[in-house]
């Protein structure tokens, strides 16, 4: 159902809820993070494969607790600065962290999407990550062989960002797909925010389709995703990339970047 | 002509790829590299990036593994769960690239913390892709600047494992592993053994046929410098 971004979080998103917004690389959904931030939401347990800007944005603003995660970096531009200023020195709060590798994420989503206890994968052996994370082991009762057993994503409410919607609420996206259907099914509750919404949905090669039916609420946010993209609306904005890297170094330049560009403004 | 350390280290890397190799790519210098070679000897390359990318034909370098122009210059996009279950644990992958903040004698890499876990001085990314690229694919090639910085005797966390490391490319030379132990059996134009040794942290093996690298080529040259980031100008 067509809902307001704002209306959307404020009913779906609660404090300590375990939240994922999904996109790899394309379709972050930046505006949905932005709005989390505003409503002023605490203790959330986050979970995304690439924490990227829009989680540095929210750990930095204190909405997090705890973080789930495989690669946090700025693509392609170094640190996360404030969620390593989270993990080094605690700050704005302490931040706890359960660390998977990508393989093992994308294995907890597809489970949590399947409705099974546990994704099961051929990783996670030797190193010193098993023994920081929640990983077990598995014997195949047909072989005999041992592989790792991740516990299925489950995450309270899914947030993704996708190109369009039709009338009826179907959601329709495409280019890099990432884990977003994965999310949607493994939540108990989903958003998605669209760049606009059509009479019909045409095809398109490679699209997806979320049926209506399995999305709580869809929200039309042009440029939702910015400063990541949207394939065929606009281009991923790598200059930003660069530029929050001095933005997100220092906590005074950081907050005041927030106060300025998120929290005086409204959603749309 | 001359060339920069970083070029000589993409060249050499890139002279590695065989043609139709399949090439799981990071962001970075591997990714600078497989395009290198697919743009001279290795036209068939195939370069997959984990944001679910197969046959990439990239125009610019991207700056993340996600930039649409891997999407649109693709043969096939899969989701993140396909790309890790069906074609990496699939053993569709011939090389993997990986680098690191840290890496051991026997081709361990550290890109999850430096000092202690729970209380680290530095807090890297994490290990992405790496640990089941290390596990999954045929032959894993590093590219990392050597220092006794990266280069130690013991890294503080173990992120993939060196079992399948079958070249490490630096600044300074190539180190293979021989019987167990990454060796030097390359030096680029201009670099001593004594460099090399100087910027490990533990005691270098130096193969009795180390060879010099061959400088780049003026085609390799050309070819790498028309290779331009997406967004720089």
């Amino acid at each position: 159902m067509a809902a307001s971004l704002s209306d959307a979080v404020r009913t779906f998103v609660r404090d300590g809820d375990t939240v994922a917004l999904e996109g790899f690389t394309h379709l972050i959904p930046h505006a949905a993070g932005h709005e989390i931030i505003r409503q002023g939401r605490r203790d959330l347990t986050l979970v995304r494969m690439t924490p990227d800007v829009v989680y540095d944005q929210l750990i930095g603003m204190g909405c997090a607790r705890k973080l789930v995660f495989s690669w946090g970096g700025n693509p392609g531009v170094g640190s996360l600065h404030r969620l390593r200023d989270a993990v080094e020195n605690g700050w704005p709060q302490a931040l706890e962290i359960e660390e998977h590798s990508h393989a093992g994420m994308a294995a907890a989503y597809a489970a949590g999407a399947a409705n099974l206890p546990f994704g099961v994968l051929r990783g996670y052996r030797g190193g010193d990550l098993p023994g920081r994370t929640r990983v077990a082991t598995v014997t195949c009762p047909f072989t005999g062989e041992q592989l790792a057993a991740v516990p299925a994503h489950r995450p309270d409410v899914g947030i993704v960002h996708a190109q369009r919607a039709d009338r009826h609420g179907n959601v329709q996206l495409w280019g890099i797909l990432g884990v977003q259907k994965e999310t949607v099914l493994a939540s108990r509750h989903s958003i998605a925010t669209v760049e606009e919404v059509v009479d019909e949905l045409a095809p398109v090669p490679g699209a997806i389709v979320l049926p209506s039916w399995v999305v709580d609420a869809v929200c039309v946010v042009p440029r939702g995703a910015h400063p990541s993209y949207a394939h065929g609306y606009y281009d991923r904005d790598n200059e930003f990339y660069r530029a929050w890297d001095a933005i997100s170094r220092d906590r005074e330049a950081f907050r005041a970047w927030m106060d300025e560009h998120v929290l005086a403004t409204v959603a749309a | 002509m001359t060339f920069s350390a970083d070029e000589m280290m993409a060249v050499e890397a890139a002279r590695r790829i065989d043609d139709e190799a399949v090439c799981f790519v990071g962001i970075g210098l591997p990714s600078v590299a497989a395009n290198l070679a697919r743009r001279t000897h290795a036209p068939r390359s195939v370069l997959v990036y984990e944001s679910g990318t197969i046959g990439s034909k990239p125009r610019e370098l991207p700056l993340s593994i996600g930039d649409g122009e891997l999407a649109e210059t693709a043969d096939a996009v899969v989701t993140v769960p396909e790309m890790f279950a069906y074609w990496l644990q699939g053993g569709r992958i011939d090389v993997g690239f990986l680098g690191a903040a840290q890496i051991d004698r026997h081709g361990n890499l550290n890109s999850t913390v430096i000092g202690d876990y729970d209380r680290p001085s530095v807090r890297l990314p994490g290990g992405g892709g790496a640990p089941e690229i290390a596990l999954g694919v045929r032959d894993v090639f590093v590219m990392l600047r050597q220092s006794r910085r990266a280069f130690v005797d013991r890294i503080d966390f173990t992120t993939s494992l060196g079992d399948r490391v079958r070249v490490v490319v630096t600044d300074l030379g190539v180190l293979e592993p021989r019987d167990g132990e990454l060796t030097l059996t390359q030096l680029h134009p201009g670099i001593s053994v004594d460099t090399a040794r100087e910027a490990t942290g533990w005691e270098l093996r130096v193969a009795d046929d180390v060879r010099e690298t061959e400088p780049p080529t003026k085609a390799e040259l050309d070819a790498l410098r028309s290779l331009r980031t997406k967004g720089e100008t």
